[in-house]
């Protein structure tokens, strides 16, 4: 048998990161992701890594500009509150076309808000965030299971396509704790980086990064090139889960912590005779619309219920999905509540006019 | 016929965008020389900041990184813990490095960053067209300070070699001027200075270097050149604030 261990869910990004070839985490304090950081200081030890506490979140993410910029495998973390002083940072990395990992614990907002756990960060993972036209693939994990792979997968797809990679966790998956199989698929083998500035070594010509295009065309032509990208993340990168989806009359749609609550109600309501099927996103951009949409136009489906731990944020995408073919109704949590099982219940039950 | 003067290896050949009489040039020239004569040019990181010399990655012939306005230290700081036996500098302005980038550039000299900072300070915001920056003059007349920048309103200039030298990981922290050729050869002696701190893995090394911008001082350049003598000096004198008294073999 594989041998498990017993992680809090904050613990397992680190170990992962460390087993993905990430040898520089630079990180400012803030609840509920600081274990990430404590894991790290002392594991970096081991594998001749480095970790610096950074002055800001500010400071940490241009750190990893410079480190990625380097050459090397590099992430930061933090939650709400923190990923809001990154967005500078995350703009100049798209813009410079660098590979970067970063985790948003997500915690209650807007403001300070609160330390429990949200998922009112959609917004601002998958819309921007940052100034200008670019995208962050963006992983949603829902145990802290798939935070360790995921993990490993953020570096992967950061190095692929040279861009930034976000695991969209929340503040209960960032403190629970739940066996974890370390499956370490294949030895990892860095690309080559020849665009990294590590010195000329007088055999090259210099090598420069930058996100600075003063020319009109230079710009667009650059533009063009990075929605290019995009639409190729787009076409080979889209991850869902479909559960009990196939003649579904009423169709969930639900991320991360929710879609572990929304997975409890499936036999709840066969039991009480009404099929409901849960679509859950892993990949919340490139976002599975063309899933939904399938799932959505079957004639067994009546409606469609988003489920999200804020006041309506994917939903719009999921709107956008079922382009008017259904119903969307929507039933969200904040302030660092979760839905039970009971009003998810008696909302589906109200949609079939029970 | 012999050539005795031409274009260091250290500078690309390509024209600069600077205005006609600005001191950037003069700065440009002393790091590329430096980083020839000390031969380390091939293993030499720069990152450029924001303001007038946000595009001077195109002109350092060493590899070159582009920062947001302020973050030169913290990207900087991780370029060297990646590559801790190549040289990595910043080249920032006092708008950059006084104003928005503070917070960034005290932590890289408090946790002794081996990285080697050139701070030009022309006492104004160059690029953006003359606002008051942190290191204008009291009575110094710019865009955001029409009648003269007013203590009671506007605050104090900041002194940023003073300040930085009370940081035990800034090890060499010293304040040149490129007002006259006594002077520059001076600042080039910090310039080379300062890279062989870092070579020599003491800490962090930083040189403030009295800078002119006849453009947006309203002045032409050799009286901007008088007016860093006679004028700026007195606020931000030129010396040696930290001295880790390096082997003079080079």
């Amino acid at each position: 048998m594989e041998k498990r261990v017993l992680m809090k869910g904050n613990e397992a990004i680190a170990e992962a990161a460390i087993r993905a070839g990430c040898r520089y985490y630079f990180g400012y304090p803030i609840t509920p992701q600081t274990e990430i950081m404590h894991y790290m200081a002392k594991r970096m030890v081991e594998v001749g890594g480095t970790v610096i506490q950074a002055e800001s979140e500010l400071a940490a993410i241009n750190m990893v500009y410079g480190a990625a910029a380097a050459g090397a495998r590099a992430m930061t973390s933090s939650s709400s509150p923190g990923i809001s002083l990154k967005q500078e940072g995350f703009s100049y990395i798209a813009g410079a076309e660098l590979p970067a990992v970063v985790a948003n614990i997500v915690r209650a907002g807007p403001g300070l808000g609160g330390i429990l756990p949200s998922q009112g960060d959609y917004f601002q993972a998958t819309k921007g965030g940052g100034h200008g036209d670019y995208r962050n693939i963006v992983l949603a994990p829902a145990s802290v299971q798939e935070l360790y792979e995921m993990t490993i997968e953020a570096f992967n797809l950061a190095d692929r396509y040279r861009m930034l990679a976000l695991i969209l966790g929340d503040g209960a998956l960032g403190q629970m704790m739940e066996p974890v199989v370390f499956r370490d698929k294949e030895p990892i083998d860095l690309p080559k980086k020849p665009w990294a500035v590590t010195g000329t070594g007088g055999v090259r010509p210099h090598n420069t990064i930058t996100s600075i295009y003063i020319k009109a065309d230079v710009l667009e032509a650059f533009n063009r090139k990075l929605q290019a990208k995009y639409a190729e993340v787009s076409r080979r990168e889209v991850r869902a889960e479909c559960l009990n989806c196939e003649d579904a009359d009423i169709l969930m749609v639900a991320f991360g912590t929710c879609s572990r609550i929304g997975r409890g109600i499936i036999p709840i309501a066969a039991a009480q005779g009404v099929r409901v099927g849960l679509i859950r996103p892993i990949t919340l951009w490139p976002f599975p619309s063309d899933v939904i949409a399938r799932a959505a136009a079957q004639p067994s489906v009546k409606a469609v219920l988003t489920i999200e731990l804020s006041c309506g944020q994917m939903v719009e995408d999921v709107r956008l999905a079922v382009d008017g073919m259904k119903p969307i109704a929507f039933l969200g949590r904040s302030g660092g509540n979760l839905p039970t099982q009971k009003e998810i219940l008696q909302k589906i039950m109200k949609m079939v006019g029970r | 016929m012999q050539a005795v003067f031409k274009r260091t290896a250290g500078l690309l050949n390509i024209p600069t965008h600077y205005c006609p009489g600005c001191t950037h040039g003069i700065l440009h020239r002393l790091i590329a020389e430096a980083m020839c004569e000390l031969d380390i040019l091939h293993r030499t990181i720069g990152v450029s900041s924001v303001g007038c010399t946000y595009n001077n990655y195109e002109y350092f012939a060493c590899d070159m990184v582009q920062a947001a306005h302020g973050r030169a230290p913290a990207v900087a700081t991780g370029i060297k813990r990646v590559h801790p036996s190549k040289s990595v500098f910043t080249y920032q302005g006092d708008g950059d490095l006084a104003a928005i980038g503070t917070a960034e550039i005290i932590h890289a000299a408090a946790r002794g960053e081996k990285i080697s900072v050139f701070f030009a300070n022309n006492a104004i915001y160059g690029m953006t067209s003359g606002q008051m920056a942190p290191t204008t003059l009291i009575g110094q007349v710019t865009t955001t300070s029409p009648f003269g920048r007013d203590p009671d309103a506007q605050g104090h200039p900041i002194n940023v070699s003073e300040m930085m030298a009370t940081l035990p990981g800034a090890v060499y922290v010293e304040r040149v001027s490129l007002h006259d050729y006594r002077h520059i050869i001076q600042a080039k002696k910090a310039v080379r200075k300062a890279f062989r701190v870092q070579e020599a893995g003491l800490g962090f090394s930083l040189v403030e270097v009295l800078s002119t911008c006849p453009t947006n001082w309203g002045m032409d350049p050799p009286k901007s050149m008088d007016w860093v003598a006679e004028v700026m000096i007195q606020q931000y004198p030129l010396g040696l604030f930290r001295d880790p008294k390096l082997e003079e073999s080079k």
